[in-house]
């Protein structure tokens, strides 16, 4: 933050303490967030987080009851919908249906009066960008979800907004085709070098498509960051928790020092490789990845960061197998393990004793 | 549908309604078709066919028919009928589209004990109802008193629409009062079906794409409630070409309709095949903008 131009480039989008009640109920529960100028932001969170109400804030639809959304430099407080310059793919897309492919795009251009070339340049260069340039005489039941989908997001697109709110834009799409348009959407947007704000329930969509995720949950923004860093150092359990599988584990710190720390839990002694901001006596929660964890049948060497467990439960996936070991506490353990051989010797299976054991540098301590 | 469906169910199902057009509308109509094209013969009818001496005599009488056209009365009347159905329509849409619209947009614990006050007045009977507004437009009458009070009825004759400003009843406008007051449950019941099941989302992607409200409107809830505007006017429009209850009670001279022209017809001239012949072209009257409304439908299934 050093230039000007780095500080707007990186607030392009400001939401600051942006709270939004609804008859008593608190949807959005004073968000602060920058968004940076061509970025992908992903409001990643369950069903009533509070992520769709934060989007429609900023489409305005709802007003927030308090705080301020500033896009470049522009406060949108007060400003209807149809004024601002921000375009949204609607869930299930909301195409109207008594107009063409050709007509619902053009829709937005007509109601800004531009000349009748220029629309007709516009709308067919979209028809061209999402590939569907022999459809624009069809009324939208005439084509697969997959078309209407790329309707919508020519119809968003075609004004050239500032801002491109995407709720759940992949939703109404079977698995195989949501794989397939991910990629696609991204490659889209990134071309136009729209800013985009999308709201997905689906992690997986969330860390294909988003440069950066945003965690909401119960109105809260629990954390903010880059796909990698959100599933490497979850900042609480349930952040650790919604994204991916974990193992928590709930101890106390037994041994605090600076660049390490000692954690007591039911089955096992945890030794982790950094400090943490706390004290001995500390109650915390350890998480730790099923794919950071190795078995074996051989007693690995102690006291730190192993357990012995039973194998309960497995699942062969092809690329790697899951297994649920039962610990001496009586919880659970989730392992994953890679299958890089064809037939490994010794594997373990349904009611052996085995080891798991991990690095110091697997876990992450969580005081919330 | 479903491949469970017996051809004999299957049959029942098309069979019924068949049956009941059948039964109870194609015969009849041949039955008023085939006296329209005979005479009066003392208390009879002349028969359509008659066999004697080995000749098989087919007499259609066009005599009615003939009447029908050449006399100007009757061509007249017709074109009033159809005028004040399609006034009393267009009136019943201008009011009954904002009140469908409003209703199927307020809260949805309201919205039962609206659609129950559009529907309390078919508990009173309608013979009752139209009788009222007799007393109601009085020139000290609820409705009459305020008109005077206010003026309107100065405006009104302006019009037109009275003969003059202290005769509020038998005039156009209390025809037209009448018929509207009768009819306008039948424009805001279809129009509140088609607009309480609209997509909402659709209006907020109009805005988003920067429509104001009022374009908005205009845009995408008018012709997405088409089907709606369509059902409710052809179900005013229809029968109000043919009423003939509210133009004897509220009517004037002026206001001579075709359902009036058929009762003359039948009981007071005792004139069978001209009532017949008058009914038959009535009918020819509705059918054509049945016709229209059945094309329009065709094509709104083709769109959803």
């Amino acid at each position: 933050m050093t230039s000007t131009l780095s500080s707007s480039e990186s607030r392009f989008l400001q939401i600051r303490e942006v709270v939004k009640d609804f008859g008593g109920i608190r949807a959005v529960d004073s968000v602060s967030l920058d968004i940076m100028r061509g970025e992908i932001f992903g409001l990643l969170g369950s069903s009533g987080c509070g992520k769709t109400t934060l989007l429609r804030m900023l489409a305005g639809f709802e007003t927030p009851t308090s705080g301020r959304i500033v896009l470049d430099g522009l406060d949108l407080a007060g400003l209807p919908p149809y004024k601002r310059p921000i375009n949204m793919m609607f869930q299930s897309y909301a195409l109207f249906p008594h107009l063409t492919v050709w007509d619902n795009i053009a829709f937005g251009l007509r109601r800004d009066g531009l000349p009748k070339e220029e629309i007709f340049g516009r709308v067919e260069a979209m028809l061209k960008l999402v590939k569907l340039e022999k459809f624009g005489k069809r009324k939208p039941h005439q084509l697969s979800g997959g078309q209407q989908q790329r309707v919508a997001l020519a119809r968003s697109l075609v004004k050239r907004p500032q801002l491109l709110l995407l709720d759940e834009p992949l939703g109404a799409l079977d698995k195989k085709l949501r794989e397939e348009t991910q990629i696609e959407l991204v490659n889209i947007i990134k071309d136009v070098g729209v800013t985009c704000v999308m709201v997905t329930h689906d992690q997986e969509e969330a860390m294909t498509m988003a440069d950066r995720i945003g965690v909401m949950d119960e109105g809260v923004l629990l954390q903010v960051d880059v796909p990698s860093e959100l599933y490497e150092t979850p900042n609480s359990k349930f952040v650790a928790d919604f994204i991916g599988n974990v193992n928590l584990m709930d101890g106390v710190v037994v041994d605090d020092q600076a660049s390490s720390v000692t954690i007591e839990c039911a089955d096992c002694l945890h030794y982790v490789g950094h400090g943490i901001t706390g004290h001995i006596g500390l109650p915390v929660s350890v998480a730790l990845r099923p794919e950071k964890i190795y078995l074996s049948r051989e007693e690995p060497p102690g006291p730190h960061n192993r357990v012995q467990g039973v194998v309960k439960e497995m699942s062969y996936f092809g690329s790697y197998s899951v297994y649920f070991l039962d610990l001496p506490s009586g919880a659970r353990l989730k392992v994953s393990e890679e299958n890089d051989l064809r037939h490994r010797d010794g594997k373990p299976t349904w009611g052996d004793t085995v080891w798991a054991s991990w690095p110091s540098s697997a876990q992450v301590v969580l005081t919330h | 549908m479903t491949g469970t469906w017996k051809p004999g169910s299957r049959a029942a199902v098309i069979g019924v309604p068949f049956f009941w057009l059948t039964v109870f509308f194609l015969l009849p109509f041949m039955l008023v078709l085939r006296i329209s094209l005979a005479q009066m013969d003392g208390a009879l009818v002349t028969p359509l066919l008659t066999f004697s001496e080995e000749v098989l005599t087919v007499r259609i009488h066009l005599t009615s028919f003939v009447q029908l056209v050449t006399d100007d009365l009757y061509f007249a009347t017709y074109l009033v009928s159809v005028k004040y159905a399609l006034i009393t329509a267009v009136i019943c849409l201008a009011i009954g589209y904002p009140f469908a619209y409003f209703m199927s947009r307020s809260e949805h614990r309201w919205q039962p004990a609206l659609l129950m006050g559009v529907m309390l007045p078919f508990w009173t009977s309608f013979l009752i109802r139209v009788y009222a507004w007799k007393s109601l437009l009085e020139p000290n009458g609820w409705v009459g008193a305020p008109i005077h009070a206010s003026g309107i009825d100065e405006v009104l004759a302006f019009l037109g629409m009275i003969a003059s400003p202290e005769q509020l009843m038998y005039s156009p406008f209390s025809l037209v009062l009448g018929m509207v007051y009768t009819y306008l449950p039948f424009m805001v019941l279809p129009l509140y079906a088609t607009l309480s099941k609209m997509d909402l989302r659709l209006i907020e992607a109009a805005q988003d794409l920067g429509a104001t409200p009022w374009q908005a409107f205009w845009r995408i809830t008018v012709p997405l409630s088409k089907s709606g505007i369509v059902a409710g006017f052809m179900l005013v429009f229809i029968p109000c070409v043919g009423e003939y209850v509210i133009p004897e009670l509220l009517g004037g001279p002026e206001t001579l309709m075709i359902g009036r022209v058929l009762w003359d017809e039948f009981f007071s001239n005792n004139d069978w095949p001209m009532a017949s012949a008058v009914a038959v072209v009535m009918i020819l009257v509705i059918i054509v903008p049945i016709a229209i409304f059945g094309r329009n439908q065709d094509h709104a299934q083709e769109a959803s």
